[in-house]
């Protein structure tokens, strides 16, 4: 496969910290690659260097084995940013911006915004202001902004970082959509691993502006390794031991006498994922199809604008996010008992 | 007796404008024109620089900025001399012909006006979200379009500084005196009527006028805000 972008001997400071240390990694074309790494980790700063916006302290990014000037950077990617930045103007106004830059005539760009906006489930919404939608319309408009203009390279900064779930569920099916029907070739940077498992065909983990691991998905997560035992802590990813069960399901013993049904037919060692936004969480134990219930404590809760993020201790500790509608309705508070329910399909396992 | 003044003042006020005084009505046209003239030709010099400053890092900006701040406050009787020392006819500016003008007074007061617009409006682009420079810069834009986006999303605040610099201009005294010298027909503004007025006693002509001054620069703040509101 062609190699798309390379990073070259990339150092970068800002001040006295060093941001990203003589960093070197190829991107393939027409892949999704998942840069995944806790915060200050270097990922933002390896997207704004890729994407034009900073100049690195050391070493050149090369776009089709060429070195690239920022400037050409700027016109051959878009970065969306994980903090939703729109235009105060109105949604056709934002995502014409980058069409009237590059010439565009009036007829084409509202053909190519109506389909963009088609794209991210937000049709007609060409009138309304930009800076009144809800966070998720934003950054689906923020999306729809970056890929009207049709990037050879789409740089992605937590795309889906404090999202609701269809919000979440949209985002990651149009860079799926991208990447496969444009032939976009996609950098996201993600805190989510399981988001980076199920998205990207390959996974960078960097720690402290290091490259820590690069290859497959299944390379990066099917190893044990001390980054994804650190960086799992947030993520609900455990290591477990799996056997088949007479229905066909693996049932997988994460210890602390915790044990998962999942749909994967894999047996022995296997990292476990479960996407926080996956879990239901109920007061009371709910009667469903999902196979897994399983009683916890809250003992934290972040506010993330419309969404709180809850760690859960049901022998195991478990991340999930609820609206927060949802969160005061339900009289959630540090402390509450609650069941967290979710299905054998929702545990994704990586042997 | 100072209320019944005022009172008489406000009466006045009334008449004068229900009757569309001649002479009150010249001195107020002639002062809409020298603030309006001042304003523009402070924006367009002061509007590029506030977008430097506001955008870029240069060594000594915070300086340039101090300087802006400290002017704010320059004394108008002060900057209205060093106009007429220029403009005078043996001034190295002399030649133009502009002391007891009203192009000459609009240039004074453009002077004075030139911090208000600089420093608030480079306040109001420093105060824009740093993601909308790197927004419109990663969605292709080159540096010109990049600043006038920003210019684009200050513009309220920017509104702003030019309704202040208009308001300032209209209502002072000190430079149009100095450069205009209050010449009837000719240089008389309402802010000098005032002050003439009042020395030769006509205590509620100047309160009427001063009141036609107030209604004026309430009315196109008023005016402003609604547009801005409306946006």
């Amino acid at each position: 496969m062609t190699k798309h972008v390379e990073v070259q001997k990339v150092s970068h400071r800002y001040g006295e910290r060093e941001a990203l240390k003589d960093l070197n990694i190829a991107f393939d074309e027409d892949e999704i690659t998942a840069l995944i790494g806790p915060n200050g980790s270097g990922k933002s700063t390896l997207l704004r260097i890729i994407g034009g916006l900073e100049t690195p302290t050391e070493g050149r990014i090369l776009v089709r084995g060429k070195p690239e000037h920022p400037n050409t950077l700027r016109r051959i990617t878009t970065l969306v940013f994980q903090k939703t930045a729109t235009f105060n103007t109105s949604v056709y106004e934002n995502l014409a911006y980058g069409l009237k830059v590059r010439g565009f005539g009036r007829s084409e760009i509202k053909e190519k915004v109506h389909n963009a906006l088609n794209m991210v489930g937000l049709e007609g919404f060409e009138k309304r202001s930009a800076r009144r939608l809800s966070v998720g319309e934003q950054q689906r408009i923020s999306l729809a902004r970056a890929l009207v203009i049709e990037p050879e390279i789409l740089l992605l900064d937590e795309p889906s970082a404090n999202l609701d779930p269809r919000s979440v569920s949209v985002v990651e099916t149009v860079i799926s959509r991208a990447n496969h029907k444009l032939g976009t070739t996609v950098i996201m940077a993600s805190h989510n691993m399981s988001q980076a498992k199920q998205l990207a065909s390959k996974v960078a983990a960097l720690q402290d502006g290091v490259l820590v691991a690069f290859g497959s998905t299944s390379e990066v997560f099917g190893k044990p390794s001390d980054f994804l035992e650190d960086f799992g802590r947030l993520q609900n990813i455990f290591s477990g031991h799996a056997h088949l069960t007479d229905g066909g399901l693996a049932l997988v013993d994460i210890g602390d006498d915790v044990k998962l049904e999942a749909v994967d037919a894999k047996e022995g060692t296997v990292n476990v994922f479960i996407r926080p936004e996956d879990i239901i969480v109920s007061k009371m134990p709910i009667v469903s199809s999902a196979r897994n219930i399983l009683k916890g404590k809250i003992i934290e809760a972040s506010d993330w604008n419309e969404i709180v993020q809850l760690k859960v201790d049901a022998g195991k500790e478990f991340i999930t996010t609820v609206t927060k509608n949802s969160f005061e309705e339900m009289k959630l508070n540090l402390g509450s008992e609650i069941y967290l329910t979710f299905k054998a399909q929702s545990v994704h396992l990586v042997a | 007796m100072t209320l019944e003044v005022l009172l008489e003042g406000f009466i006045q006020a009334l008449r004068l404008i229900v009757t569309g005084d001649p002479a009150v009505l010249e001195v107020t046209l002639r002062s809409i024109y020298v603030s309006v003239l001042s304003t523009v030709l402070a924006t367009t010099w002061s509007l590029p620089i506030a977008l430097v400053m506001g955008l870029k890092s240069f060594p000594g900006k915070g300086i340039l900025k101090s300087i802006f701040q400290g002017l704010l406050g320059i004394p108008t009787v002060a900057l209205g001399l060093f106009f007429y020392l220029l403009l005078s006819r043996s001034g190295p500016l002399g030649v133009f012909h502009l002391l007891y003008t009203v192009n000459g007074m609009a240039i004074g007061q453009s002077a004075l006006v030139t911090p208000i617009i600089v420093s608030f409006t480079t306040n109001a682009i420093e105060a824009t979200d740093v993601e909308l420079r790197d927004l419109a810069r990663t969605l292709g834009a080159p540096e010109t379009r990049v600043a006038l986006t920003v210019a684009r999303e200050s513009i309220s605040g920017i509104t702003l500084s030019i309704v202040a610099a208009f308001n300032r201009a209209f209502a002072e005294l000190g430079v149009v005196m100095m450069i205009g010298g209050n010449i009837y027909h000719i240089t008389r503004v309402l802010t000098t009527a005032i002050a003439l007025e009042t020395a030769m006693g006509e205590i509620a002509f100047s309160i009427a006028l001063a009141i036609i001054l107030l209604l004026i620069v309430l009315s196109i703040t008023f005016l402003v805000n609604a547009l801005r509101r409306s946006r």
